[in-house]
Formats: C-alpha cells, sequence, structure tokens
C-alpha cells in the first residue's frame, strides 16, 4: 500500500508580485520528501464552519529549495481561491497543503538532450520549475521557452527568464505578445502557430523533447502543429488548464 | 466546528448551488464547473473512422470487433450524468449518448477468470476498472455530447464514460478493452493517481 499524501501545515514565508495579476508565495513545509520540477501540490482552505475547498497549484520552484516550495497564482477576478490569496494571506499565515502530485508532466536534468518549453500565461509556471531546476544543476543541455503573453507588462518571472537567458548556458526564452507590444518589440507579436514552433525547434532539433502548459486552445494547437512538424506524439507532454471556450 | 485546520479570514464564496440539493451532488473537495475543461497528457490523436475499430479482447471466448458504422448500429442510449475530475472540477447533467459496456459485453462470452477491464485507447493511454464496476448500467462508450458528435478534444470519436469515478478512468479515444484476471495499473494508476478513484471516497492518489 502506498504512503498517503498527507495534509501538512505550510508556513507562508514570504510573497511576491510577478504582474498585476500574478502572485507567488513561499510555503515552508514541515514535512517534504522532494518533488520533481512540473508537479503540483493541492491547497485545502477551511473556513470557521468546516467549508472547506480545494485547489491544485503547480510548483514553481526547483526541487533543491526544500523544504520552502514557491506557487504562483493567477487573480481570477470571480475565482473563491485566488482572490483569497492575493487580498487576505499575509507571510506567517498557514494553509493546508500536500504533495506532490503528478508523475507525467515532470523533467529533471537526469534526462540529457534537447528540451522544448511552450507556455502560454500562467502555463509556464511548472516550466519555470524545470528552468531553475537545470539552471541550479548547472546542466547545460540546449533548451528554449516560447512563451505567450498578453502583454509585456503581463510576462510571469520576465527578468528572471531575461537574466538566465543572458547567460550562455544554452537556455534562451524566445516571448510572443499577442495582444499589446511596447514601441519597439522585437520579439514575435502573435499567437503561438506552426512557423513559429519550426523557428524555435530549428536550433533544437526534432528530438527534443517538449512540454507544453497553457489554456486548452493554446495547447491543442502547439501539439498538433509539432507532430504536423514531425515530432512523434510520445516526444510531447501536456498539462492543460481552462475550459474549452465552449 | 471543523476538527480540520481553520484558515485565517477564509470565509469561501457559498453559493446556491453549493447547498441542498445540488450540494449533495457535489463530492468531498470538489467545485462546479459550467465550462467542460480539457485535460491530457499529450497531443490529441486523430484516428480516420474508416480505421476506427473498437475490440474486446483477453479473457474471452471469441474476441469480437467492430467498425465504425457497425459500433454506431448497436442499441444506444441517452445518458445524464454528474461527472467529478481529479483536478477538482465537477460538471452536473452532462448529456451523452453511447453503448453500454452491458451491451458491447453481450457480444462476447466472458471466461469466469476474467475479473479487471483495461480500457486502451490511442496514443497508447490505458485505464483499469474492475469488471463488477463497469457492468449494470455503470458505463458506457460515448460517441455523442450535448447532441453532437464527441469532438476529438473531449475523446472523440468515442470515450469510456464511467459516471462514478474520477474522470481519468473515462478513457478517451478509447479502441477497446481487454479483460483480465489480474489488475494491472493504467496510465494515470502508474503516475501516483489511486487505483480505484472514487470520488465520494476521494481516493484521489495513491494511498488516500
Amino acid at each position: 500500500m502506498a504512503r498517503p499524501l498527507d495534509w501538512q501545515l505550510a508556513t507562508v514565508a514570504g510573497v511576491h508580485d510577478e504582474t498585476d495579476t500574478v502572485r507567488s508565495f513561499s510555503l515552508t513545509l514541515p514535512n517534504w520528501g522532494g518533488h520533481r520540477p512540473g508537479q503540483h501540490v493541492d491547497l485545502r482552505l477551511t473556513a470557521e464552519d468546516g467549508y472547506s475547498v480545494e485547489r491544485s497549484y503547480s510548483i514553481a520552484s526547483e526541487p533543491e529549495r526544500a523544504p520552502e516550495v514557491d506557487i504562483t497564482v493567477e487573480r481570477i477576478p470571480d475565482g473563491e481561491v485566488s482572490p483569497f490569496l492575493h487580498d487576505v494571506v499575509v507571510p506567517g499565515d498557514r494553509v493546508e497543503l500536500r504533495g506532490p502530485i503528478g508523475g507525467y508532466f515532470v523533467w529533471d536534468a537526469a534526462q540529457p538532450g534537447p528540451l522544448l518549453l511552450v507556455g502560454g500565461g500562467s502555463g509556464v509556471v511548472p516550466l519555470m520549475a524545470m528552468i531553475r531546476h537545470r539552471a541550479r544543476v548547472g546542466a547545460m543541455n540546449p533548451t528554449r521557452l516560447l512563451l505567450s503573453s498578453r502583454g509585456a507588462d503581463e510576462i510571469i518571472y520576465r527578468e528572471e527568464l531575461d537574466r538566465m537567458s543572458a547567460t550562455q548556458d544554452g537556455f534562451e526564452v524566445v516571448h510572443t505578445l499577442t495582444r499589446e507590444r511596447p514601441a519597439g518589440w522585437n520579439g514575435y507579436s502573435r499567437r503561438i502557430d506552426e512557423a513559429m514552433l519550426s523557428e524555435v525547434l530549428e536550433p533544437l532539433g526534432r528530438e527534443a523533447r517538449v512540454y507544453i502548459c497553457g489554456p486548452t486552445a493554446l495547447v491543442e494547437s502547439a501539439a498538433n502543429a509539432l507532430v504536423r512538424i514531425g515530432l512523434a506524439p510520445s516526444q510531447i507532454r501536456t498539462e492543460r488548464f481552462g475550459p474549452t471556450g465552449s | 466546528m471543523t476538527d480540520r485546520f481553520v484558515t485565517r479570514g477564509f470565509v469561501g464564496r457559498r453559493t446556491a448551488e453549493g447547498s441542498g440539493d445540488v450540494g449533495s451532488r457535489i463530492p468531498p473537495g470538489q467545485y462546479i464547473t459550467r465550462d467542460f475543461p480539457v485535460l491530457s497528457a499529450g497531443p490529441t490523436p486523430r484516428t480516420p473512422l474508416e480505421q476506427w475499430t473498437f475490440s474486446i479482447q483477453g479473457l474471452v471466448k471469441e474476441p469480437v470487433s467492430w467498425s465504425w458504422q457497425e459500433f454506431l448500429a448497436l442499441p444506444a442510449r441517452e445518458w445524464t450524468v454528474d461527472i467529478s475530475c481529479v483536478t477538482k472540477w465537477t460538471k452536473l447533467d452532462m448529456r451523452w449518448k453511447g453503448v453500454s459496456v452491458d451491451t458491447l459485453l453481450e457480444a462476447v462470452e466472458l471466461d469466469e477468470r476474467a475479473a479487471f477491464v483495461i480500457a486502451w485507447s490511442d496514443g497508447g493511454y490505458t485505464t483499469n476498472l474492475p469488471l463488477a464496476d463497469v457492468l449494470n448500467g455503470q458505463a458506457f462508450v460515448a460517441y455523442e455530447y450535448d447532441g453532437a458528435p464527441l469532438v476529438p478534444e473531449h475523446g472523440g470519436p468515442a470515450r469510456l464514460v464511467v459516471p462514478a469515478r474520477y474522470f481519468w478512468k473515462s478513457a478517451k479515444w478509447i479502441r477497446g478493452i481487454r479483460l483480465q484476471a489480474e489488475d494491472q495499473p493504467g496510465f494515470w494508476e502508474s503516475f501516483g493517481y489511486h487505483n480505484r478513484g472514487d470520488q465520494w471516497r476521494e481516493e484521489r492518489y495513491s494511498g488516500d
């Protein structure tokens, strides 16, 4: 019988704003067995009368940060949990958590070779755990992140990504903006499509491992395009969130 | 009062649908969604219908296989069921059309050792269920959702639907079932998710 994933009380060690609507929370865990980049945790919030809700959040931090993990949460205006996390939770607060969860959408440096990461909006979060882990352990495998954001102000982890992209360790971030672009923007400025994926994949070659995370429409079109380009479906791992739009 | 840790400042957004008759239909830890979210581990497979078959293999006297046209000719019915995904959403009153697993199994003679079902799909996905959990109207293979052909993103052309289990047991892009004497963990069951996945017992992860 497997060991149950017990609930534990995480303490909020810090909060950090990534954008106007996206905030990261550093959580210190009393009983943490470690995680693999790409995994997520479940949070449980309980009111005085026992009313309780659970949500899943991807881990944003690298395993080497244990026993601390970061989650990055987008504030959904009509949501039940994310506005609470943004508006009420402060350092020192405690929340129930269990994990890590998920064993398929994971990558660590034990898997060498070129890596293509494709993210849309807050879909970058589990990919960031992979990127941070890769940098932390000094892996040099060619790695590119194609990140789609609505506007330049909405790029999550922008400074950190751009800084890591400048270190010449084989990691490069490629941005595309789908709604607003600032003056002088010389990155892509359209939704991710097959031509863009071909260009970003080119230096990595068709043997690259691919991880795609974002809204369903983005994940669906990116995964389909990569299969058309000639990658095997088994090379492509996906994680999706959000409705289909219908 | 609760014996769980109370989160400072958390009240929650109590909605009318969270209580009463509807509330009693929401398994523990779930919330209601009106959308139909899509979750899958890889690219969406697209098998042409002229190449599509559905087969029953394993511990049966004679394996059987249907073409798409033959499958559509099987006795089908409409089902309105509540669905819960392990990622926490529950969607009420989902309308499907499909063929009961009971109907499918009428086409074969089961070996008496058959005790488990492995559903397998295009793209290599598998999931395991005790035979007893898919009999007597508990499971069906759906090819329509909400009055329209099931789209590939949601598992079309056909998916298994097992309403009494978390939705990963409802294999998308199903192509057949295999009867076995022994249980065998499927895809997510091998990646830390619960072997049975009963949402009313909140069997999300291995060990729950």
